[in-house]
């Protein structure tokens, strides 16, 4: 009897636990992430060699205490080049997906809410931004425009929006028949405040996954881009400009290419699991519909 | 029907379906006024929530309407869509069937309620945040203050239901149209529901239309009842009047339908048998004559017209009304 009445006391005591558990691997990406983002906002303040000096004498060098990942072919530090090139993968890899969820998510949401011919307008040239070749339009567009890292994160920006525009396109056109959207009409909403308090609260979830996702594969695009050539002009790096310089010597240095590849897929990775994790956490909607 | 707060006259819904025409509301004329409660009874698929959507020109966006809805001396079929957003919700408002659904899951309840105030009246935050406190409380909702800021899924459905109420009578409204206001909830809630809407609209002398399948509902809560069927009245009448004596035989059927309590268990309840007709194939005759069991000659061949029984306020159309012997 004692033991139960202690144990009764101390149940009585704790607050209820509402965390719920997330994972560790869950915390594996959170810490990565922090990583990643720390190390390339205070590259400056590291004490790390120059990314761009060359040291000829030191060429693909192995791991020292000098060069902690070695040097590349043109004796340059690796681990300098790869959280430089942290900065342009985020920077490029944030800032597009913005650009795509701002125009795509807009214009998606006032396609699928106002819907007739300005939808068929949006709907029609998404379908011509998408059936154009991707490739030809960023080599186009570097050819014009010169190879920087603003052109780049506008081509990648672009050619996302049909993908948010579908994605918040087809939340709304469901969220739209809803009865509460009715409800708001017939409590005399405006179109604005409908599209604004009522449905975007709504689509803002759907979108914020597709933006991690987003994030996720323009880092993986930008990668390839850089590595044909397209991306970041050298001798700035980025890590897919680091795979691609690192495969001329894959025989004599694996290393090279093989780094910059791991922090992609451990930083894609993580930003997937995170997706998933926070909307999983933040859907308000579980259980209630 | 010059009195009235709401007339519609004449109003006819089409819908455009892939199999041809769909008449949602065929020649309906009805009228409430202020401070009056008018109940339309029909089952499922007879224009009831149409007839709604068009006193609200809330129609969908296929659907033509014609014929007049007159509220308060204008005609809302030919009001621009500015100052008709503006009587929404400040001079009309509505309560909808499920309140899982017509309410924003991610809004809170104090964001849907306070936004809806300052959408239409001129109140601070402060101002419309007192006011959600004092709407809620008198819908019946305990500890309004820590609603406010809770979500939809966090209230049970005759919670749900009473916040939908309290958002509609947020503005003061002079017409509230109920559509179904009880058909989602537990029967132990409707009865609750329908007293507090009773008990509001007396208190704020506000018309009110309530829709329903459920003769029961109706019966002493309102003053008028019309009985649709297939998208037309088939009968209109002060609802005492009506209880003492309906004269169309699909009001009678629906009446029937109602469980009772002095019955045995397990008696099987009476049913309207068969299913309306397909309201893209419009009958020649009248549109209860499949399943009625007075049934016989020009019922077929002929549209019975509304016509007054023995007092003008009583209007049925049937050639064969109950109790008044066989028709001509």
């Amino acid at each position: 009897m004692a033991t139960l009445e202690l144990s009764l006391e101390e149940e009585a005591g704790a607050t209820p636990v509402r965390r719920r558990r997330l994972g560790t691997l869950f915390w594996f990406a959170i810490g990565w992430m922090v990583l990643v983002f720390a190390v390339a906002i205070f590259a400056d303040l590291l004490p790390l060699p120059n990314p761009t000096d060359m040291d000829m004498l030191e060429r693909r060098a192995p791991i020292s205490a000098e060069h902690w990942l070695g040097t590349d072919g043109l004796g340059r530090d690796e681990l300098s080049r790869l959280i430089y090139g942290a900065r342009i993968s985020l920077i490029v890899g944030l800032c597009a997906p913005m650009i795509g969820v701002t125009i795509g998510g807009a214009l998606g949401m006032l396609a699928g809410y106002f819907r007739g011919r300005f939808e068929s307008v949006v709907v029609g040239s998404m379908d011509v931004l998408l059936a154009f070749p991707p490739l030809i339009l960023a080599l186009a567009v570097t050819a014009y425009l010169g190879q920087s890292i603003f052109n780049l994160t506008c081509i990648l920006g672009v050619l996302g929006i049909p993908a948010f525009m579908r994605v918040s396109r087809a939340a709304t056109l469901t969220l739209a028949r809803r009865e509460f959207v009715i409800a708001a009409q017939a409590l005399g909403a405006t179109h604005a405040r409908i599209l604004l308090r009522e449905l975007l609260p709504n689509v803002l979830l759907p979108l914020l996954a597709f933006f991690l996702l987003g994030v996720a594969v323009t880092i993986v695009v930008e990668g390839s881009l850089s590595f044909l050539g397209l991306g970041v002009p050298p001798p700035i790096s980025s890590w897919g400009s680091m795979i691609g310089e690192g495969r001329e010597s894959l025989d004599v240095a694996p290393m090279l290419a093989f780094i910059p590849a791991i922090a992609m897929f451990l930083t894609v990775l993580a930003f997937n699991l995170i997706g998933d994790t926070m909307r999983a956490l933040t859907d308000p909607r579980q259980g209630a519909l | 029907m010059s009195g009235a707060l709401l007339s519609v006259e004449d109003a006819v819904v089409d819908l455009p379906t892939p199999r041809g025409n769909l008449r949602a509301v065929d020649h309906v004329d009805l009228a409430v006024g202020a401070g009056k409660t008018l109940g339309i009874v029909g089952e499922s698929g007879c224009g009831k929530t149409m007839l709604s959507r068009a006193v609200l020109q809330l129609l969908p966006k296929k659907a033509k309407l014609s014929g007049r809805v007159m509220f308060n001396g204008q005609d809302l079929t030919t009001l621009s869509a500015e100052k008709l957003r503006k009587l929404r919700g400040r001079s009309l408002a509505v309560v909808f069937q499920d309140p899982m659904t017509s309410l924003n899951p991610v809004l809170t309840i104090g964001t849907q309620l306070i936004e809806t105030i300052q959408e239409h009246l001129e109140l601070d935050l402060a101002q419309a945040r007192q006011r959600s406190i004092e709407l809620l409380a008198a819908v019946g909702i305990p500890a309004p203050e820590q609603r406010l800021a809770q979500y939809p899924h966090q209230l049970s459905g005759g919670m749900r239901q009473r916040v939908a109420i309290a958002i509609a009578l947020s503005c003061e409204p002079q017409l509230l149209i109920a559509d179904e206001p009880t058909t989602a909830l537990d029967v132990t809630i409707q009865a609750q529901i329908l007293d507090l809407l009773a008990r509001e609209q007396q208190r704020r002398h506000m018309a009110m239309i309530i829709i329903t399948h459920d003769l029961g509902v109706v019966a002493g809560r309102t003053d008028e009842v019309a009985v649709m069927y297939a998208g037309r009245v088939v009968e209109r009448a002060p609802t005492p009047a009506l209880f003492k004596q309906m004269r169309m035989p699909y009001t009678e059927a629906l009446l029937a339908a109602l469980p009772k309590l002095d019955v045995a268990p397990h008696t099987p309840l009476p049913a309207i048998s068969g299913r309306p007709p397909d309201p893209t194939r419009p009958l020649k005759g009248c549109s209860f004559s499949p399943r009625c069991r007075y049934s016989a000659g020009r019922c077929t061949t002929e549209k019975p017209r509304l016509s007054p029984a023995e007092t003008q306020e009583h209007l049925y159309a049937c050639f064969h009304p109950i109790a008044a012997g066989v028709g001509a």
